[in-house]
């Protein structure tokens, strides 16, 4: 009987000191996503296809709710639909319980049509046109205000429109981190939101609801949340202070870390990210020791998005082909590239094989499959031998790639859902050439 | 193309460079590959008994030995 077959391998042993961190070289293949063989998934609807477990973002919902809940009286999550906005993905969390956290009038318009309440949807963001806020104050939906300029856009607005508006200001602030984001919304230490409360305050045709800030995304540990919360409650009760009014709800926003790992990190994310517990802790021993009313304590928001639905999302696809560089390293063209998973910019995916492949691995270069030379899915992985038309996939890839995907060269492909009965369902079409020939015109003189 | 004079082979794969000092690490079938080689078998040949011994398809035997030659050749395992 002939002996199985292992492509041959030469690997140059270097010296240096041993590290007592060194992950294990072998990848556990992943075989099975909710029960569902991977291969029967890429046989069904082709390769590339990304992955959609609702049974893990129901999941994780559950232990993200469970973990603020236990720990303070009033939560309300709202899902962040720059995210992930595939209908399917926003009706999951609309069910579990979830308002809408929107940042455009396209994602408004997506917020509307999954049947969610107007005043259940947050609308954040800088770019709001008079269109969008018209329909928002109609609706009574939560505007959160970026800058001045929106302010009196706002205020202009209340001119015309006899519903009055419901309103927070989102704010920036120092928390420790850096860089300090200052992008978005109003200074907090400078006095800018002061100010903005104070303008909205003496206006009489518009509430002042909530007060937000989101300081930062993938925070790896828990304690500017608690600063911030600090603040805003501070700012809370100085406008009771001041305006004999309580404001009915605070916003942390996002930016909870998943297990993704970041380029650059020493340790796997798996090991450095901070538990919901953790963040929760934070922030609600912040709130609690603020000096609010027993009986009428705010709402606590959070507009988490990446921590609830990056695990859910998996990225299966096949090797195109293996080469090797010019400087004797091993590269493999994979069928997925940075074009569908945008977050191979930042992130070191984890990426596995389909079948278990033995002990041997190469390090290894993980190209997409464009003509361009950014299109690298990892610079550096110990991988192993796949060889042309195996498969793998991809963990963690639910959070942004299905928004920020782009149609570049090749064209995106098809979202599956598997359910919790563990029934598959396409929740989004791979695209066709039809989707450019609907939307191209080509001029008289050129047909 | 010879193997270079005096390249130390385990059977467990362990491979010692005595002109550089350098060691490398081949898997099974690098091990084959590189025996035949130290016998100065002709390449059809290495193929051909790899074949026998091994369960692979042709065309891939041949794209991954001539890849396996390659480096080889880059780490100055092998004179032409």
């Amino acid at each position: 009987m002939k002996k199985i077959y292992q492509r041959p391998t030469i690997t140059k042993i270097n010296e240096g000191m041993p590290s007592k961190f060194g992950n294990r070289a072998t990848l556990k293949a992943i075989t099975k996503i909710d029960g569902i063989d991977v291969h029967e998934i890429i046989n069904k609807y082709g390769s590339p296809v990304f992955v959609v477990s609702e049974k893990t973002i129901r999941e994780k919902y559950k232990q993200a709710y469970s973990a603020f809940s236990t720990r303070y009286p009033k939560v309300q999550f709202a899902w962040s639909y720059k995210t992930n906005y595939n209908d399917a993905v926003c009706r999951i969390f609309h069910q579990q319980g979830s308002w809408a956290e929107v940042v455009s009038g396209f994602e408004y318009q997506k917020a509307i049509n999954n049947s969610v309440a107007g005043n259940n949807i947050i609308f954040n963001g800088p770019s709001k046109s008079d269109e969008d806020l018209v329909l928002a104050i109609n609706n009574r939906s939560l505007i959160h205000i970026d800058h001045f300029d929106e302010l009196y856009q706002i205020i202009e607005l209340t001119k015309t429109l006899s519903e009055r508006p419901q309103v927070a200001i989102r704010m920036n602030m120092d928390t420790g981190v850096y860089p300090q984001w200052d992008r978005f919304g109003f200074n907090y230490d400078n006095g800018e939101a002061w100010t903005a409360i104070n303008r909205i305050m003496m206006n009489e045709k518009m509430d002042l609801r909530g007060l937000h800030a989101h300081i930062g995304t993938y925070m790896m540990t828990p304690e500017p949340y608690k600063v911030a919360a600090f603040k805003i409650a501070t700012l809370a009760n100085k406008i009771k202070q001041k305006w004999q009014h309580s404001i009915s709800y605070i916003d942390v926003g996002g930016g909870f870390a998943s297990q993704n790992t970041l380029k650059g990190a020493y340790l796997p994310g798996t090991d450095t990210t901070p538990s919901f517990d953790q963040y929760a802790q934070a922030i609600t021993d912040a709130i609690l020791s603020a000096d609010f009313d027993p009986q009428n304590m705010p709402f606590l928001f959070l507009e988490t998005g990446r921590a609830l639905i990056d695990d859910a999302g998996y990225l299966l696809g096949s090797v195109l082909a293996n080469k090797r560089l010019a400087d004797g390293r091993r590269a493999t063209i994979l069928d997925v590239g940075v074009n569908i998973l945008f977050t191979s910019f930042w992130y070191e995916h984890e990426v596995y094989p389909t079948k278990e492949t033995g002990f041997q691995t190469e390090d290894t270069i993980l190209y997409g499959p464009l003509c361009m030379n950014i299109d690298v899915v990892r610079q550096s992985i110990k991988f192993p031998l796949l060889k042309k038309g195996d498969n793998f996939v991809i963990k963690r890839v639910g959070a942004y790639n299905m928004t920020q995907w782009m149609q570049f060269i090749t064209l995106r492909p098809k979202i599956v859902l598997i359910d919790t009965n563990g029934e598959m369902h396409v929740i989004r079409n791979n695209e066709t050439l039809d989707v450019f020939k609907d939307s191209e015109i080509i001029p008289e003189h050129l047909r | 193309m010879k193997i270079i004079k005096d390249l130390a082979i385990s059977e467990s794969g362990f491979v010692f460079n005595p002109l550089t000092g350098e060691s490398f690490s081949v898997n099974e079938i690098g091990v084959s590959i590189i025996n035949y080689l130290k016998k100065e078998e002709n390449l059809q040949q290495i193929l051909m008994s790899l074949h026998e011994e091994f369960d692979v398809e042709t065309n891939e035997l041949e794209k991954d030995f001539n890849d396996f030659v390659n480096m080889l050749k880059y780490h100055n395992l092998i004179l032409d």
